[in-house]
């Protein structure tokens, strides 16, 4: 990314043997203190099976069109992105189902990101506050120009969508701003 | 608990990649430079030392499991106590405490605390997705895991509440580039400008290049140790050690989601992370219209676990007044805009002024000519080695090179280790090390003073 800079890849030539001096008397063996480092690649590939386990339930909502958030039964106190227990009363939420209908409350234009995600930039993540809930929920946001990032997106007006096929992500449900 | 001496640390020269030398050489690297300092041989340091902790932050960047023990093993530590801490960027600064405690409690009387990081074995942007995986893999990073977009998120907040200008931050990267100007182990050494780190490409809005820390291949080591220990040493080297004191510690937590942190009334912030210095009717008013005007605590702009980490930390070293009572702080600034949310945590000023702050001069050394405006003299030098942003930030080794720099600081020898003395605080007389990990999950904060 630095401008001056070509951009340094992995996948070389494959080599198998390197330059190696032919004697190993003294001076020969000293001189390996000199040589320079061996890189080789390793790749590394793995696929988990990870268990969204007491968290199901929002998944399999947001693939049917409903965003459910956890609430406490005692307090109320309700957060946007679920999870199980209570961090004030230790006791287990219940599901509850709120509008996807909220406001910006931070946000940013990613112009890089990591490696997955390279391909989709800029995109633009959001925190999104709902009226009622205590906590916020990560999403990305569509249907502005990341060219014009502006602190006054801070307060807009976002609606939820549901992704049509769903893949069991958050990003199942993402928002657009919406008027007024 | 006893008291606890610093009286040693050595760092290997942060850089991009270091090929040349494996992670366990690296730390060997530091090693040899912390022992020799106090005069010490390999072998009688050994006959010494009683056990270590070995820091080190990420097994993907290694693909190494149990790479603790090879450091451990390849020094010559075996088969002597050890063990290896983790908890993301602050993995040094909880190495450094673990050691701390190790000696406090009496379990040790010499320990050894190093760490490493060798992040060049992937290529950037894989690296960066090996950080994403330290946020939650269910709901934050299948979103687009990036930890500068976290960090960005958090100061468009800070911005939107507070009036925060990239500005303000670009003056912490043009102050901590210049100051590691005069740092030999530094990674990046550059005059800049604040249209040069605004000019920089973006990476995540409104945070450029020249805002955020890089990656990077290094080691650090540190020695602790009681009275006991001190004796021991010196009378092995034959010498008299500058002491060190680590007065306190600190350490605090938060929700590894950000969205999941709380928006606290007045009241609760009042009663849990007011710091005494904070504590009079004027700051209390200030507060109080802050929170009239939407301001919640900690949200996303504030790191609720940085200000629990310095109230504790402040309490156990006796500080009432940061500003005035610490000569310098090393802090962690993965991000200019964290270096600023750090100001207020750690109560430099107070939440909401972390941006004039920035840019008022107070943070700066005396020494050094930035090309700056700066209105105001310099009170308490922030990141005078040049701080993660310049340094590098080879994540196991980044806390504790903070802590090797506040020894050297407080022993009037950053002319003698740097070979110039220009980031010499002047009658440092307390240090404070501040090591946070992502995004404001685990912060340390440990306060070390010069002892006559």
């Amino acid at each position: 990314m630095a401008g001056n800079k070509m951009e340094e890849t992995f996948g070389g030539y494959v080599v198998h043997t390197v330059p190696f001096p032919d004697k190993l008397d003294r001076a020969a063996l000293k001189a390996l203190k000199k040589m320079s480092p061996l890189l080789i690649e390793q790749p590394y590939s793995i696929t988990y099976l990870h268990s969204y386990a007491q968290d199901s339930p929002f998944f399999a909502g947001l693939a049917s069109g409903h965003y459910l958030v956890s609430r406490d039964a005692e307090t109320g106190y309700t957060y946007a992105t679920p999870r199980g227990h209570d961090m004030y009363t230790g006791a287990e939420t219940e599901w509850v189902e709120i509008p996807a209908e909220g406001t910006v409350h931070a946000f940013t234009v990613c112009h890089f990101g990591s490696e997955e995600f390279l391909p989709e930039c800029p995109y633009v993540l959001v925190q999104v506050e709902f009226p009622g809930v205590d906590t916020l929920f990560l999403a990305r946001l569509v249907d502005v120009d990341p060219a014009l990032a502006s602190l006054d997106w801070i307060g807009m007006k976002v609606k939820g969508r549901f992704r049509r096929l769903s893949k069991f992500k958050p990003t199942d449900l993402y928002f657009y701003p919406v008027k007024g | 608990m006893r008291p606890v001496y610093a009286v040693s640390g050595g760092v290997s020269k942060f850089a991009k990649a270091r090929p040349d030398k494996t992670f366990p050489a690296l730390v060997k690297e530091a090693y040899d430079y912390a022992i020799a300092d106090i005069g010490l041989t390999h072998r009688q340091f050994i006959e010494l030392v009683d056990g270590s902790v070995a820091s080190y932050f990420s097994d993907h960047f290694a693909r190494q499991l149990m790479a603790g023990i090879m450091a451990q093993d390849y020094l010559g530590l075996c088969p002597k106590p050890g063990h290896r801490v983790e908890g993301g960027g602050a993995t040094g600064g909880i190495c450094f405490q673990e050691a701390w405690k190790a000696i406090a409690s009496g379990y040790m009387d010499i320990c050894l605390a190093y760490g490493f990081e060798t992040m060049s074995h992937v290529a950037t942007w894989k690296g960066n997705e090996f950080i994403a995986l330290a946020s939650d893999v269910s709901f934050d990073y299948p979103v687009g895991g990036f930890y500068s977009g976290y960090y960005a998120m958090m100061v468009t907040r800070h911005m939107k509440e507070f009036g925060t200008t990239p500005e303000q931050m670009a003056y912490v990267s043009v102050k901590n580039h210049m100051n590691a100007y005069h740092n030999p182990y530094a990674q990046k050494r550059e005059k800049l400008t604040i249209a040069d780190v605004r000019a920089a490409p973006m990476v995540a809005w409104p945070l450029t290049r020249l805002d955020i820390c890089v990656m990077s291949d290094g080691a650090a080591a540190t020695i602790l140790c009681s009275e006991e220990g001190l004796a021991k040493l010196e009378k092995a080297s034959g010498q008299r050690i500058k002491r060190v004191l680590v007065k306190g510690i600190g350490r605090g937590t938060d929700a590894m989601r950000m969205a999941d942190r709380p928006h606290q009334k007045y009241e609760d912030f009042v009663k849990y992370n007011l710091l005494p210095s904070e504590d009079t009717a004027e700051t209390r008013a200030y507060y109080k219209a802050l929170w009239k005007k939407g301001f919640r605590y900690p949200g996303v702009h504030s790191f609720r676990a940085g200000r629990m980490a310095s109230k504790e930390a402040y309490q156990n070293a006796g500080i009432t007044d940061p500003l005035h009572e610490i000569s310098f702080v090393e802090l962690h600034d993965a991000y200019t805009s964290s270096e600023i949310q750090t100001y207020e945590d750690m109560g430099l000023c107070r939440y909401g002024e972390g941006g004039p702050f920035a840019a008022s001069g107070k943070a700066f050394l005396p020494n050094i000519k930035y090309g700056l405006k700066l209105p105001d003299k310099p009170i308490c030098p922030v990141n005078p080695s040049g701080g993660l942003i310049a340094c590098g930030h080879p994540v196991g080794a980044t806390g504790l090179m903070q802590a090797v720099f506040a020894i050297w600081q407080l022993q009037g020898t950053i002319g003698k280790h740097f070979g110039d003395t220009a980031l010499q605080v002047k009658q440092a007389k307390r240090g404070a090390i501040h090591s946070h990990a992502g995004t404001g999950t685990y912060v340390t904060v440990s306060i070390l003073e010069k002892e006559d």
